[in-house]
């Protein structure tokens, strides 16, 4: 159809919207919240679990939403695994700053390998559709709150 | 007016000729491209286009004759003051209510129930007292109610709907009871479409002592509307979904009910005098229009009327439902497409899911293809959650449409599918 849509809606995002990874309620977790985008009325709830050396140890969720929220939620939950909890914010600033078309700031950019930068930039296509940008956000916004503590957040 | 509408005499019957492309050369939005591809516009639920009857009349208010109304003795007030109430004798005649002094003009229809709410019902319910809703309103039809039961503890009652979305009208009945004093119905539900039998609801709730409210944001664009006919108490509806500005809303009331009922906001225009100790207020209307109105709007509200009746509602309503049957046709025969709300008694509204696609992505993809529709749960959380839905997608169609824009939107759809299929 057109350029834009093929680049929104690129293979590897179909397929994680399709079949996403880590959709499920771990047994036990560190901390939950939920996402809601109340445009839409779509919801998901992030689990995190972080190492007594504050590494995040395994994220996952569960919820519905559109091909968009469900693949960044997805991508999401591979991304985090692995890292220091605390550069976390680091990683969403960066991804946030991807998906609407600015450059992610230098000191941001240090925590970021090469890898991971590659897969936070998945979902950049979605900077040409400003009203989907909370769709790509809200489960690093849940994430977000999950890490700081609070229980609820909303992408509006 | 220009010449949307072609009358012919054929003995002693006129009969109407409904000429769309006559009417889409009304509209200049209608001439815009988007993303290079024709703009078909199908989200008139949420708000319709605007004519450029309705855009110069608002101008001419502001290069013409405009000030504020209901003051001073200047020309330009007795012109804009003129303007402003003329507009209130066309609604009583839109709308067939007895008397002008029953067109309360509000921000919109949400002020206008929420004016209902806090006067009426603070003024006339106590803890007890019960309030009937619908499944399928939208939610400005309900927190209104909520606030209210919060306030002075009623209970609000909901009537559920049958799986094609039409109103369960045994489950009414047995949910009106002498303690019931105010029903508060959409007359068109505007996620499904659904037209509800409002006549029939009214008279039931008469019959055990409570007035009615109609919400008739989406009723009043599509279909003639007759409160006395209805013999509906109160009605609501939105000008800017038929055709007028945002800005504005109307609330028809009895007359009587309207006079015992307390003032809600404060202000200027609606007071006789004011002194520290005690104040004395308007009659109905201005009762209840505290501070400067939105005259303009009020105006362009004016032009709109005029427009809409000129070609007739009846000839509108015609139009809408062979775009309605055309529609369902196309869509329903699209593989892995299902319709949301298929009550017989319908208006030109079309909700769908999509086993492929969540709405959000089919709106974002259509829309490349210069389709607007409305996609999400329509302010209408409920009767989403009823269907096990967070969304749906939402063509709503207006007097304006084509039933090439229902191809288009057809083969977009298909485009859909194989995108993401």
């Amino acid at each position: 159809m057109f350029d834009e849509l093929r680049d929104l809606y690129q293979e590897v995002i179909l397929d994680h919207g399709k079949n996403p990874r880590n959709f499920r309620r771990p047994e036990s977790f560190t901390r939950e919240a939920v996402g809601n985008n109340p445009m839409c009325g779509d919801a998901l709830v992030i689990y995190l679990s972080v190492d007594a050396d504050k590494t995040i140890s395994d994220v996952a969720f569960q919820g519905q939403g559109c091909a968009i929220s469900l693949a960044s939620a997805s991508m999401m939950t591979e991304i985090l695994t692995g890292h220091p909890v605390d550069r976390a914010e680091a990683l969403f600033r960066v991804f946030h700053q991807l998906c609407t078309g600015g450059e992610p700031a230098v000191d941001d950019l240090a925590f970021v390998d090469e890898e991971t930068l590659e897969r936070l930039q998945m979902l950049s296509g979605v900077r040409e559709f400003p009203m989907r940008v909370k769709c790509a956000t809200l489960a690093w916004h849940a994430l977000d709150a999950a890490v700081r503590g609070e229980h609820k957040t909303s992408t509006e | 007016m220009s010449a949307t509408v072609i009358q012919t005499d054929l003995g002693s019957n006129s009969v109407r000729a409904f000429d769309v492309e006559a009417i889409r050369a009304d509209f200049p939005i209608l001439s815009s491209e988007v993303y290079g591809k024709p703009l078909a516009y199908l989200d008139n639920g949420a708000s319709a286009q605007k004519p450029r009857q309705v855009i110069e009349a608002m101008q001419q208010v502001y290069e013409a004759e405009y000030a504020n109304v209901h003051r001073g003795v200047h020309y330009m007030s007795q012109q804009a003051t003129r303007s402003y109430e003329e507009v209130r004798r066309k609604l009583q005649r839109f709308l067939n209510a007895r008397s002008e002094n029953e067109i309360v003009f509000t921000r919109g229809a949400t002020e206008g129930i929420n004016l209902v709410a806090n006067s009426y019902g603070r003024a006339f319910l106590k803890a007890g007292d019960e309030i009937v809703i619908s499944h399928m309103e939208h939610h400005a039809n309900i927190v209104p109610w909520q606030l209210l039961r919060d306030q002075i503890g009623i209970d609000l009652k909901v009537v559920p709907i049958h799986d094609d979305g039409s109103l369960d009208m045994r489950a009414y009945r047995a949910l009106l009871t002498g303690r019931t004093r105010i029903v508060a119905m959409t007359h068109v539900a505007n996620a499904l479409g659904s037209i509800v039998p409002i006549a029939e609801v009214i008279r039931l709730a008469h019959d055990v002592g409570a007035v009615v409210l109609v919400d008739g944001c989406q009723s009043a664009p599509h279909t003639t509307v007759d409160v006395r006919a209805l013999d509906a108490d109160f009605y609501v509806f939105a000008p800017h979904k038929t055709y007028g500005p945002t800005g504005i809303g109307v609330l028809y009331g009895k007359e009587a009910i309207l006079n015992a009922m307390p003032p809600w906001q404060g202000g200027g225009d609606m007071i006789a005098s004011v002194s520290f100790e005690s104040t004395t207020y308007q009659v109905a209307p201005l009762r209840f229009e505290a501070g400067t109105p939105s005259i303009a709007e009020a105006i362009g509200l004016g032009a709109a009327i005029d427009y809409v009746s000129a070609i007739g509602m009846g000839a509108i309503a015609a139009h809408e439902e062979g775009l309605l049957h055309y529609a369902t046709e196309r869509l329903s025969s699209i593989d892995g497409l299902k319709i949301i709300g298929t009550a017989r008694e319908k208006a030109a509204i079309v909700s769908f899911v999509m086993g492929c696609a969540h709405p959000h992505d089919i709106g974002t993809i259509i829309d490349r293809a210069g389709i607007a529709i409305r996609t999400g749960h329509h302010c209408a959380e409920p009767v989403m959650e009823r269907y096990g839905l967070a969304a749906t997608a939402r063509a709503s169609f207006g007097l304006y449409n084509t039933v090439n824009e229902v191809d288009a939107l057809a083969d977009a759809i298909e485009g859909v599918k194989e995108l993401l299929g």
